[in-house]
C-alpha cells in the first residue's frame, strides 16, 4: 500500500487510500511504522488523512490501535481527519471514535496538532 | 435442530434492577400519551410494537443453551445458572417420572459455566443419566469441588443420577445423541473449546468465551473452518473492539466485529450475539445488536448473515 506522505508546516499527512483490511492491513501497517518514531515529544505530529479510505477491517483498526499506543508512549500526538460517512460508522460501532482524536478536516487536524510557534 | 437459549450472560449471573424497571415503565408511558388503547387488543399491540430492550429483557441467566435435534436426547451447552429454569422446563416437558440421559457438552469450567449443575434437577432423580463432554481432563473434579462442603450443602455423591464424565480430544468428529459433534481449542484462560454440531442437514456452533488475536491470521482461518456454513453460529461479543484489543486484551472474549467478519469469512447463515456483558442494560445490548446489523451490512462481501442477540427465552429453529 502506498502512503503519500507530505508536512503541512510542522505536521506530517498521511494519505491511505482503498481498504484496510485483512489483504493490506499489514502493508498499511509497515508503511505507517516509518513515520511513527518521529511522532514524539516535540516531534512531528501525524494526521491521517482518510478522506480515501473506503473501508476499515478489524485488523486494520488494530493497526491503528498499536500506532495510538506506540505515539502515546512516546508522548507524542496523532489524529485522524476527514473520515467518510461509511468508515465513521465503523470506528463508532468499535468504539474506535473514543480512542482517537478525529476531525472534520486535515485543516482542523493540522491547526490542532501543529505545535505552538 | 432447534437451539433454546437458557442463559446468554458473560461471567455472573444479574438481574434487571427496580431503576431499570421504572425508566421501561416511564418510556412506554410516555410513548403511549395521545394512543387510542381501548379497543380489545391496543394494548397488546401497543407493547408488542414497543422496542425489546423497553417490553422485554435480555435476561441475566450466565451461559446454558439447549440444543434439540434429531437424536432424542437432550443435549446442552454449558452449565451456567441458565440450568435452573431449563431443568424445570425439561421436567414440565417430560414429566418427573421419565428417566432418560442427557448430554451436555462444556465450553469450560469457569463458575459462570458450571455454576447451574447443582440446581439442575434431573440430577436428583434417579434413573436419570447425565454424560458431561468435556475436554479439560480436570472436568470431573471441578464439579464434585464445586458441590464439596463448605460451597453448597449437597455433596456430589449424595446425586440420584448417574453422572459420567467423557473427556474428548479435539480435532475429531465423535457421533453423540444422533449429532456429530466436533470440538476445537479456543483462546481463555485454562483454554476453552468450540463445539460443532450436525445434524446431517444443519450445523450450529457455540463458540463462547474465546479471544481471537487479530495478527494472527492462521489462527483466523482456523475459525473460519469450524465456522465453515454453519447455520448458526453463537458467538461470545462481550466487548467492543476497541476494548478487545487495549483495556481487556487477554482477557479472553470477543467482539461483535470479529464474530461479523469470521462469519462472512464461513459463509455462515446466522450469527447470535452471546455472552453478553453483565454491565449492559437492556438498552445497550440492543445498541450492540443494531450495530452489528449495521456492520454487517458495511462489510458484507456475499450473501446476508442474519443477525441476532440471544436472550434468555430466544428459541432459533434451523
Amino acid at each position: 500500500m502506498e502512503l503519500p506522505s507530505r508536512l503541512e508546516g510542522n505536521v506530517r499527512v498521511l494519505s491511505p487510500t482503498g481498504r484496510i483490511d485483512h489483504a493490506h492491513a499489514d502493508e498499511f501497517q509497515a508503511a505507517l511504522t516509518g513515520y511513527l518514531a518521529e511522532c514524539r515529544a516535540g516531534g512531528v505530529p501525524v494526521v491521517l488523512d482518510f478522506a480515501g479510505v473506503e473501508y476499515i477491517s478489524s485488523v486494520g483498526l488494530r493497526v491503528l490501535m498499536l500506532a495510538s499506543r506506540q505515539v502515546s508512549a512516546q508522548d507524542g500526538c496523532i489524529a485522524i481527519a476527514a473520515l467518510t460517512p461509511l468508515v465513521r460508522e465503523v470506528f463508532e460501532i468499535s468504539r474506535f471514535i473514543l480512542v482517537f482524536r478525529t476531525f472534520d478536516s486535515v485543516a482542523a487536524a493540522v491547526a490542532a496538532l501543529a505545535p505552538p510557534a | 435442530m432447534k437451539a433454546r437459549f437458557w442463559g446468554t450472560r458473560g461471567s455472573i449471573p444479574v438481574s434487571v434492577t427496580a431503576p431499570q424497571v421504572r425508566a421501561k415503565l416511564i418510556a412506554a408511558v410516555a410513548a403511549a400519551r395521545n394512543l387510542p388503547l381501548d379497543a380489545p387488543g391496543a394494548v397488546e399491540a401497543y407493547v408488542d410494537s414497543l422496542g425489546f430492550d423497553v417490553a422485554g429483557t435480555f435476561g441475566g441467566h450466565s451461559s446454558c443453551v439447549e440444543v434439540e435435534a434429531g437424536g432424542g436426547e437432550p443435549v446442552i451447552l454449558d452449565l451456567g445458572s441458565g440450568a435452573r429454569p431449563l431443568a424445570g422446563d425439561l421436567l414440565r416437558r417430560f414429566g418427573p417420572g421419565s428417566p432418560r440421559t442427557y448430554h451436555v457438552f462444556m465450553s469450560h469450567l469457569h463458575w459462570d459455566h458450571i455454576m447451574g449443575f447443582p440446581f439442575f434437577s434431573p440430577v436428583y432423580i434417579p434413573g436419570n443419566r447425565i454424560v458431561i463432554h468435556s475436554c479439560h481432563a480436570e472436568v470431573e473434579h471441578a464439579f464434585r469441588r464445586q458441590q464439596a462442603a463448605p460451597s453448597f450443602p449437597v455433596d456430589f455423591g449424595q446425586l440420584a443420577a448417574t453422572v459420567e464424565f467423557d473427556v474428548m480430544e479435539t480435532d475429531r468428529d465423535y457421533a453423540i445423541a444422533g449429532l456429530r459433534v466436533r470440538a476445537k481449542k479456543q483462546l481463555h484462560a485454562g483454554d476453552s473449546y468450540g463445539w460443532r454440531l450436525t445434524d446431517g442437514s444443519r450445523t450450529l456452533v457455540y463458540s463462547t468465551d474465546s479471544e481471537h488475536k487479530l495478527d494472527r491470521p492462521e489462527e483466523r482461518m482456523g475459525f473460519v473452518e469450524f465456522f465453515r456454513d454453519a447455520d448458526l453460529v453463537i458467538f461470545d461479543a462481550m466487548y467492543s473492539l476497541a476494548d478487545a484489543v487495549s483495556v481487556k486484551a487477554d482477557w479472553g472474549h470477543s467482539s461483535n466485529i470479529v464474530a461479523v467478519e469470521l462469519c462472512q469469512l464461513a459463509k455462515a447463515r446466522r450469527l447470535c450475539l452471546y455472552h453478553h456483558e453483565p454491565a449492559y442494560d437492556d438498552a445497550q445490548i440492543a445498541r450492540v445488536l443494531a450495530d452489528t446489523r449495521r456492520y454487517e451490512e458495511i462489510s458484507r462481501d456475499g450473501p446476508p448473515l442474519a443477525v441476532d442477540a440471544a436472550w434468555d427465552g430466544l428459541e432459533i429453529t434451523l
